[in-house]
């Protein structure tokens, strides 16, 4: 039987003949790499690979890496001083773009393509070539049955039936005449073949997308607070990370506002108490040159605008802090991200006053949206929302360090050049505020506001008091598409080639001396094929069902 | 009593009820054993049946390449050779269809404890570690079940109870969490979706894995009876082929691979809505990944020479321990996004 064009360690292929390399000490360059070649794109290799595959990915999930874990690389840094930098000489950080395992993916397709493109070649020709000859015994195949017409039967109106049967049935069928026997080869399932081609081609089409796309897009971070609007600018974003291709100026310049962001906590069921139910930012979105029109990002519904993505990734609160020197000018006011600390949200925030003061201010700001004191008489947030809220401050004043040409962070108060003035161990301790209050800084410095941005509403009513901000991420993937397109090719392939059966199937008619009939069926697997012998009885059963039917002429004369 | 601790009491009864039934599969097997006993003494009380056997087998198990390359295609005609081909007939005992009725009662308490969890919750009853393990195992018995329809595989009956109490005690003592509403990260269809999916894959490649282990334990019998050894786990000679069993295997496992691909789509298509990216190496997609790059190793394997029968069975092996560390270990004691086990 033809073969498959499989590689040559297929179980369904034949044993690798003389022609096997492996055997032959003498070879030239050109031999070397065929024989090379024939073993790269061997069953065994794409096994072993495959294999390899899956043990490689294993230590990037023991370790953590820094795409998808920056935080734990530095704590790991930090905790195993000695392994980490041995380590990161070898990748461990970095497991799935190494050199290793980018090795053994790229090996791996190589194979494949080696292996799909004869196959695919193969498989064009026997598209369109016609099912090969029966063979001349047919005892020795699958589901072999033998059974006799009824009398009169004519060996070619039987065949003949049997083909229409056959090709009802899906097969493509040829039929052959050999003096007394005529019979009819089918062959169906050419679709399993297609499905394994295509499940294989979709791989490699989502490996080269993934590989060439990503390098189109971008992502970016931002930060908004409820009433700020942002531009889709390059430098509008607090953080942006640009593929290797990717043109700054394509970016859509539209705008969008945080009007609002919204949140609901658990407050019946006492088991989940303060879990969070729901964040939805709405927005407004101004294309180009176009009308604003409302929309929403929520946490598993990301907002598709201007060619981006944009996800809602962290929320938590802005209290806006006003300071004013002693003569009661305004000298700093801005609603500050504080960063959330735990489930309820005690936040930390870093407020830092540069100029108008005497000296230059730095405060550290703990803030609790609901404030609860542990024996310790520690603070502590007690619930996430906005019942009891208080922000706390601990007051430096010095150097804070913004001179010196080396960028800092907005989140954190470097206090080596600051002298504490009010802090848990100063005379003074830390300013205590609700929204609304006023405190005065220590040393006469000027005052503090802790601004409320709801100060019609009624007393005790805090829930709109302090601002709420959401961090953002925003992307563009000109992949996406594509990936999902190949992966449906995938699922597809997959299906169809390992549910649809492959198989050849022979009906043969051979005319018996005395001018009866005798009946022969049988079938051929190509590939797993558990159904084949009920197949094959099934076909038998049908046309012998249909036989006497057939438009034969009846015998003669029966006695 | 609210519908949670209903739920609770349900489950408990079911596991009480899948202990009963699985000391029923054990006496099964242990029945089985005997009547192996029964038939060799019978054979070598005089005629030469047991060397024929012994001849038959051996056949059997060189024979079984070319047997063996049956497979596929429609799980509607799981064959029906498959009962006939044990070296040693076997009928079902009285015990067996008890094991089974008792698998079937406790079943329906297990769905009515996750049905309720579920009212309970207000939503799907697989949002947190607890949860999913109920619903597994409550897939992992509904394959079993539905799957028994089509092909006489009772025998798996202690494998499948014994991992189903072992999983469900896990659940009950370890994981246990109350009731509590979605977070807004787990609120969307995909939950719904590629959770249950992945439970669904899980419940194939567990039957999977029990047929591949007892396909290894039959393909050392014939083996040893092949070379007119003596055996062990007698009760293996009522058992169907290593060929048929690995056929058997290789259409369950499939069936868990196709799952198992969806799972991995569906979960990139909630990371992009939910993180936005379709795919960032997080330790739970890195095992999701392995794990199906294990399951196509085996497929590959059936299908390469040298490594169909007993190679590719280890693989299929290999794979489903992948699934229940990926579940128990990664899960728990992993750090990464898929931070949901609730506890
Ligand atoms: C990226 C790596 C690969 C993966 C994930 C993969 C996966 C699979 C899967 C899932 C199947 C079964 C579904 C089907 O029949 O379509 C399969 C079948 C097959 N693969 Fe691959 N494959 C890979 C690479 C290769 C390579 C490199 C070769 C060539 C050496 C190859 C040759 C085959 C063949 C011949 C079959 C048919 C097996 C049969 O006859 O049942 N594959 N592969």
């Amino acid at each position: 039987m033809a073969t498959l064009s499989r590689p040559s360690d297929h179980y369904d292929s034949r044993p690798a003949g003389s022609g096997d390399a492996v055997t032959q000490p003498r070879l030239g360059s050109a031999g070397w790499l065929r024989w090379f070649w024939r073993q790269l794109t061997s069953m065994r290799t794409a096994l072993f690979l495959l294999l390899l595959l899956a043990i490689a990915a294993v230590p990037g999930s023991l370790v953590p890496q820094r795409s998808s874990d920056p935080n734990g690389v530095t704590q790991y840094f930090a905790n195993n001083p000695d392994l980490a930098p041995a380590l990161d000489s070898i990748q461990a950080f970095d497991v799935y773009s190494s050199a290793w395992f980018s090795a053994i993916y790229l090996l791996l397709f190589v194979s494949l393509i080696g292996c799909v493109i004869p196959r695919t070649k193969h498989h064009l020709q026997a598209l369109r070539a016609k099912p090969p000859k029966t063979p001349a015994r047919l005892a020795r195949l699958s589901g072999f049955t033998a059974r006799d017409a009824p009398a009169g039967t004519d060996a070619q109106a039987a065949i003949e039936s049997a083909s229409g049967l056959l090709k009802a049935g899906g097969y493509r069928v040829a039929r052959f005449d050999n003096g007394p026997e005529v019979s009819v080869s089918a062959e169906r399932g050419y679709l399993r073949e297609t499905g394994n081609l295509v499940f294989h081609s979709a791989l490699v089409g989502i490996l080269i997308t993934v590989g060439f796309g990503s390098g189109f897009g971008f992502s970016g971070q931002r930060v908004l607070v409820e009433g700020q609007t942002f531009v889709n600018t390059l430098l509008a974003y607090d953080s942006f990370n640009p593929g290797r291709f990717f043109d700054d100026a394509s970016l859509d310049p539209y705008k969008l506002k945080l009007d609002d962001f919204d949140v609901a906590y658990e407050t019946k069921n006492l088991k989940a108490f303060g879990q969070a139910l729901d964040f939805t930012a709405d927005v407004t979105v101004t294309p180009r040159g176009e009308a604003a029109k409302p929309g929403a990002v929520k946490v598993n519904g990301p907002l598709r605008t201007g060619g981006t993505d944009v996800y809602l990734l962290g929320n938590g609160y802005a209290p806006t802090i006003t300071v004013k020197d002693p003569d009661g000018t305004v000298v700093f006011t801005d609603s500050i991200p504080f960063l959330p600390q735990d489930a309820n949200l005690t936040s930390l925030g870093v407020v830092k006053v540069p100029d108008g003061l005497k000296k230059q201010v730095g405060m550290i700001g703990f803030f609790y949206p609901t404030q609860a004191e542990a024996q310790s008489g520690a603070y502590f947030s007690s619930f996430p929302d906005l019942e009891y809220p208080l922000l706390t401050l601990n007051v430096y004043a010095g150097d804070l360090g913004l001179d010196e040409g080396v960028p800092t962070s907005v989140y954190s108060l470097d206090t080596d050049k600051m002298d504490a003035l009010a802090t848990r161990t100063t005379t003074v301790k830390p300013l205590e505020l609700k929204p609304g209050e006023t405190q005065q800084l220590p040393g006469g410095l000027g005052s503090v506001t802790f601004e409320d941005a709801n100060p019609g509403a009624k007393k005790g009513d805090f829930s709109g008091s302090v601002l709420r901000f959401a961090s953002f991420d925003i992307h563009h993937d000109p992949t996406q598409g594509w990936v999902l397109l190949f992966a449906v090719l995938v699922l597809l392939g997959l299906l169809t080639s390992l549910f649809i059966p492959r198989r050849r199937v022979w009906v043969k008619a051979i005319e018996q001396g005395d001018g009866s009939v005798r009946l022969e069926y049988a079938g051929l697997a190509r590939g797993d094929d558990p159904a084949l012998e009920a197949a094959v009885a099934d076909l038998a059963d049908r046309h012998g069902a249909q036989l006497p039917a057939a438009p034969l002429a009846p015998a003669p004369d029966q006695t | 009593m609210n519908l949670n601790e209903l739920s609770i009491l349900s489950l408990y009864s079911a596991m009480g009820v899948y202990a009963f039934a699985f000391i029923a599969f054990a006496i099964d097997l242990a029945r089985r054993s005997s009547a192996v006993d029964a038939a060799v003494d019978a054979a070598q009380a005089g005629t030469r049946a047991g060397a024929e056997a012994g001849a038959r087998l051996a056949a059997e198990a060189t024979g079984s390449a070319a047997a063996g390359s049956g497979g596929t295609t429609t799980l509607t005609r799981i064959s029906t050779r498959i009962a006939n081909d044990a070296a040693t007939p076997y009928g079902r005992s009285a015990s067996l269809r008890v094991g089974v009725s008792l698998t079937v009662l406790a079943w329906a308490l297990h769905l009515a404890a996750d049905v309720l969890r579920g009212l309970a919750a207000g939503r799907v009853p697989w949002a947190n570690m607890y949860e999913f393990a109920m619903t597994g195992t409550l897939l992992i018995v509904t394959v079993f079940l539905i799957v028994l329809t089509r092909a006489d595989l009772r025998f798996l009956g202690t494998f499948v109870t014994g991992l189903v109490l072992i999983l469900l005690g896990i659940a009950a003592l370890r994981f246990y969490v109350e009731v509590a509403p979605l977070p807004p990260a787990l609120q969307s269809v995909w939950l719904v979706i590629h959770v249950f999916v992945a439970s669904l894959g899980t419940g194939f490649f567990a039957l999977g894995f029990a047929l591949s282990a007892v396909q290894l334990l039959q393909f050392r019998r014939e083996s040893l009876v092949a070379e007119a050894r003596a055996t062990r786990l007698r009760f293996v000679a009522t058992l169907p082929s290593s060929a048929t069993l690995e056929n058997l295997a290789y259409r369950v496992n499939i069936i868990g691979f196709i799952l198992w691909t969806f799972t991995l789509m569906a979960g990139s298509i909630w990371a992009e809505k939910a993180w936005g990216r379709y795919w960032g190496w997080d330790t739970k997609e890195v095992w999701t990944f392995i794990i199906w790059t294990i399951y196509a190793g085996y497929i590959h394997a059936r299908a390469t020479r040298g490594w169909r029968g007993s190679r590719s069975a280890w693989l299929a092996i290999i794979g489903f321990s992948a699934v229940m560390f990926n579940f128990g270990i990664v899960n728990v004691f992993f750090k990464g996004l898929h931070a949901y086990s609730g506890l």
